[in-house]
């Protein structure tokens, strides 16, 4: 099956006073796997359903492969579009859900109930295809919807928050099928979520969205570790952001803003070059993997998240008590000038 | 909400009195057409005397009165035919509208419903009149679509409008165009409401007297436009017969749909 | 700013809504033909003399008539008493549904229901039946001694009301009953709590909480009973003349088409002033919840 690629150039929305899209531009590559993420009313959506066909942009482009959509109706698009609450029709069988797009292609019908069949065995519902929807739990619906929106062979698939309604151990299993399903199919993929844990996990790229634009689109290693702005920064993690001379050890000048993981702490220094912080003991707290300590220095407050492996320690502190944490000086992250407000 | 009075014995008592007093009002007319139909003499005795089947006999036997009930059931049948799919299409374009066009849609529609009935046989026998069409089964169908229209969009824009139309764009993503994705996913999961409203029209027809009164005739005279002239000229018994025939037949709708509702 | 692009977005955003229009289109000219245009007509005819001139005259004549102001002053009588009844009778009965089981009160309300469904003629030859001068009620009335003369029960403005009660309050208690159903029973149960007896929470807890359906319900009841015709006609025996009568009598009796177009205005502006009047009240109502 070849995928195709997905170009966004100069996309707008205006809703009354409320700008939704502020001229997106976006190029996905063939075979792509690439996440929008940003928190609620950043426009992700509303870009994931123009698209689809589902939101008229004001202006702009929307092509896939060499094919201008933007003014094609939804139902000539040719894209599997998994839906938040997956929207599977309630009035038929598991089969006929997957096997509708295949009639309404006039395929027919011995061919369109074996790639029916073939779709559901693909996301592991063998044998489910006479069962009434009402009938599925929440990961089997999930599993519908992916079968239904893959069994045409489209050239790009959408999902929009497609795990959101399903418990987090359910969540977190989806999130591997789906992307082991992407790479076995090699469909250009857009996903949307507001969960960045899960962006990082499945993504080849994410493109961080905040009111409107794309902050930033890079691979989820660069997007964590080298944030373009305070947003993304904040957004993806527990992260510090600070003066250049906040610190005790390896200061920068006061102008450059600097960001640095809670995760990058730790109580001993560690080899190389480092930078330290010093200040006094708010809070702490024990959350399994890591201990989390909140450290006021100077009018700022600082989060520390020492793994359980290397905290020994941790456990004696008492608020009030001063203390000093060091990270590797290479996993302080400058940012640009005019990107830093 | 009288559970939080238990000890008030009267509050309850007088309050049902007053119920069921209000009930037996509400079906004390309809029922008590039913022993007098079966009455032997011309007379309107209660009860009565003498029984027989005379004034069925006279009903089934008298050729108007059996155009008259071929017209109504024809209208009935016809009315929800035209009105349904009518205001159906209305809901889809008012659901999918701005809401200040769609309120503005939805005031007009119900328009007929608050016009006065009077108001609407007189004008409608003008607009009939240019159209020649006063005295056709024509003419007093759009009558009585006019008037099932605001029922029918009573019914269904609720329904329409609680659907899931995430359904509806899943259809459209997966190939279907408008009309197949209304008719092959929203229509049979609405269709109850559908029902519900096709009865509705369905009776709003047969129980329509002002715009048959004046607008039909002939042959093509309504059952209801028969009964008022027989009623408002002599009080003829077969009244009575065909009043018991309605009122089973209500009766039989009436526990239908509550079986219905309890399934 | 305006690109091609964005100039092609806007009309193929302009045809949506036109296609959506068009979806909405064949019922809106169903109600035209069957409802917009009739009553334009009437308009028009009242200001037009028979030969199709533009006069005042059929209201100047309408409006010095005494039989046009008995009209005016018996069809407001009738929905007033109508009103009236419907609330008197028809809050207790809706009250003593809601505070019933679900399961009972769906039964009960089939007798709600198949007055309602059956044929407003089926059931004013009911009351014909039962208030005739030797009718049922009249038989029980002089047979328990309450009575000793048969009382005039029909035929005149009292059957008409009888009628007119009887067709309306179905229609009155089904959205009072819904408005009831919906009130938060632990409300009640909280008044009751804090010493409230039955009387005084029906007036301050339950009363207030229903009035969206009380006013729904009646006007209802008022808009519809202001042009009624089949049950004055019939009922009334050509002693009670209501607007809607005098409309027909008028045509039938004088064939003066500009005059019973000018009752129809005349009509059509009593609902209008009524509706107006009671949807601001109802937006009012909502208003008031809110702020509340």
């Amino acid at each position: 099956m070849t995928s195709l690629p997905i170009s966004i150039n100069r996309i707008r929305k205006v809703y009354g006073n409320y700008i939704a899209l502020d001229d997106v531009s976006l190029e996905i590559r063939a075979g792509e796997f690439l996440t929008l993420l940003g928190p609620s009313g950043s426009g992700k959506t509303t870009l994931l359903m123009a698209l689809a066909g589902f939101t008229r942009p004001d202006d702009g482009n929307l092509r896939i492969g060499e094919r201008d959509v933007t003014r094609l109706a939804p139902n000539r698009r040719d894209i599997g579009i998994v839906f938040q609450n997956y929207a599977l029709f309630p009035h038929m069988s598991v089969l006929a859900n997957v096997e509708y797009p295949l009639r309404l292609r006039k395929i027919r019908k011995a061919e369109a109930h074996e790639r029916a069949q073939a779709a559901l065995s693909r996301v592991k519902l063998d044998g489910y295809g006479d069962r009434d929807i009402a009938a599925l739990s929440g990961g089997q619906r999930q599993r519908v919807a992916l079968a239904r929106a893959i069994v045409f062979e489209p050239r790009v698939m959408l999902m929009d928050e497609p795990l959101s309604a399903l418990d987090k151990n359910l969540r977190e299993h989806m999130q591997f099928e789906i992307r082991k399903l992407h790479d076995d199919l090699g469909i250009t993929t857009i996903y949307v979520t507001h969960d960045q844990r899960e962006a990082l996990t499945m993504s080849d790229r994410i493109a961080v969205m905040n009111a409107g634009r794309i902050q930033q689109i890079d691979t989820p290693d660069e997007i964590y570790h080298r944030p373009r702005t305070q947003f993304v920064a904040e957004f993806m993690g527990e992260a510090n952001i600070l003066p250049g001379d906040a610190f005790s050890e390896g200061a920068r000048p006061a102008s450059d803003m600097v960001m640095i993981r809670a995760e990058s702490f730790h109580l001993e220094p560690p080899a190389g070059e480092t930078i330290a912080l010093t200040g006094r003991l708010t809070a702490k707290a024990f959350r399994g993997e890591n201990w989390l300590l909140q450290v006021t220095t100077g009018e700022r407050q600082v989060l520390f998240s020492i793994p359980a492996t290397r905290a020994a320690g941790c456990e004696a502190l008492t608020p009030g008590s001063e203390i000093t944490a060091w990270a590797a000086r290479d996993h302080l992250h400058v940012f640009a000038r005019e990107a830093a407000t | 909400m009288l559970d939080a009075y238990p000890d008030n014995r009267l509050g309850r008592f007088l309050l049902w009195l007053l119920a069921a007093l209000v009930l037996t009002f509400l079906v004390l007319p309809t029922l008590v057409v039913i022993p007098l139909s079966f009455s032997g003499s011309n007379l309107l005795e209660f009860p009565p005397r003498s029984l027989s089947l005379r004034w069925y006999e006279n009903f089934f036997g008298s050729g108007a009165w059996m155009a008259a009930l071929r017209t109504s059931i024809l209208l009935g049948v016809l009315t929800p035919m035209v009105a349904v799919p009518l205001g159906f299409l209305c809901c889809v374009g008012m659901n999918r509208l701005s809401g200040k066009a769609s309120r503005a849609i939805y005031g007009y529609v119900l328009m007929p419903s608050i016009l006065p009935g009077i108001l609407l046989a007189i004008g409608l026998f003008f607009v009939l009149a240019k159209m020649k069409l006063i005295g056709t089964v024509a003419g007093v169908l759009i009558g009585h679509a006019v008037l099932a229209i605001p029922v029918v969009v009573i019914v269904l824009a609720p329904a329409v409008n609680r659907f899931d139309w995430a359904q509806v764009m899943a259809a459209r993503s997966l190939g279907a165009g408008w009309f197949r994705g209304l008719a092959g996913i929203m229509v049979p999961q609405l269709r109850f409401s559908f029902l519900a409203a096709a009865l509705m029209a369905f009776l709003t027809s047969l129980d329509e007297a002002v715009i048959s009164i004046f607008v039909s005739g002939g042959a093509n005279s309504t059952l209801p436009k028969l009964m008022f002239l027989s009623l408002r000229d002599q009080i003829d018994p077969t009244i009575a017969a065909i009043s018991t025939l309605w009122t089973g037949f209500i009766i039989a709708i009436v526990l239908i749909v509550n079986t219905c509702q309890k399934s | 700013m305006n690109t091609p692009r964005s100039a092609q977005l806007m009309r193929d955003a302009r045809y949506e809504r036109i296609f959506f229009l068009s979806m909405s289109l064949p019922a809106m000219v169903l109600v035209g033909i069957g409802a917009l245009i009739p009553a334009a007509w009437i308009i028009q005819q009242s200001f037009q003399t028979l030969g199709g001139d533009f006069t005042l005259e059929n209201y100047a004549k309408l409006l010095s008539s005494s039989l046009t102001w008995r009209a005016l002053f018996v069809t407001i009588e009738l929905s007033a008493a109508t009103l009236g009844i419907c609330i008197v009778l028809g809050i207790p009965l809706a009250f003593a549904l809601a505070s019933t089981p679900p399961r009972i009160a769906n039964r009960l309300m089939m007798l709600i229901l198949l007055p309602l469904w059956t044929s407003i003629l089926v059931r004013t030859y009911g009351w014909l039946v039962l208030l005739r001068s030797d009718g049922l009620v009249n038989k029980t009335l002089i047979g328990s001694g309450i009575v000793s003369e048969p009382l005039p029960l029909i035929y005149n403005f009292t059957g008409t009301l009888i009628g007119m009660v009887h067709y309306m309050l179905p229609l009155f208690v089904l959205p009072t009953y819904a408005a009831m159903r919906d009130i938060d029973a632990n409300a009640v149960r909280a008044a009751a709590s804090m010493g409230a007896s039955l009387w005084h929470s029906f007036w301050t807890v339950i009363l207030p909480l229903s009035m969206g359906g009380i006013v729904s319900g009646g006007t209802i009841v008022f808009i519809y009973t202001l042009g009624f015709f089949i049950t004055p006609a019939i009922l009334g025996g050509g002693k009670v003349a209501p607007i809607a009568i005098r409309m027909e009598r008028t045509l039938s009796t004088f064939q003066n088409w500009g005059a019973a177009s000018a009752l129809g205005v005349l009509l059509l502006v009593l609902v209008a002033i009524v509706a107006a009047t009671l949807f601001g009240a109802m937006r009012l109502l909502r208003r008031h919840r809110v702020g509340g």
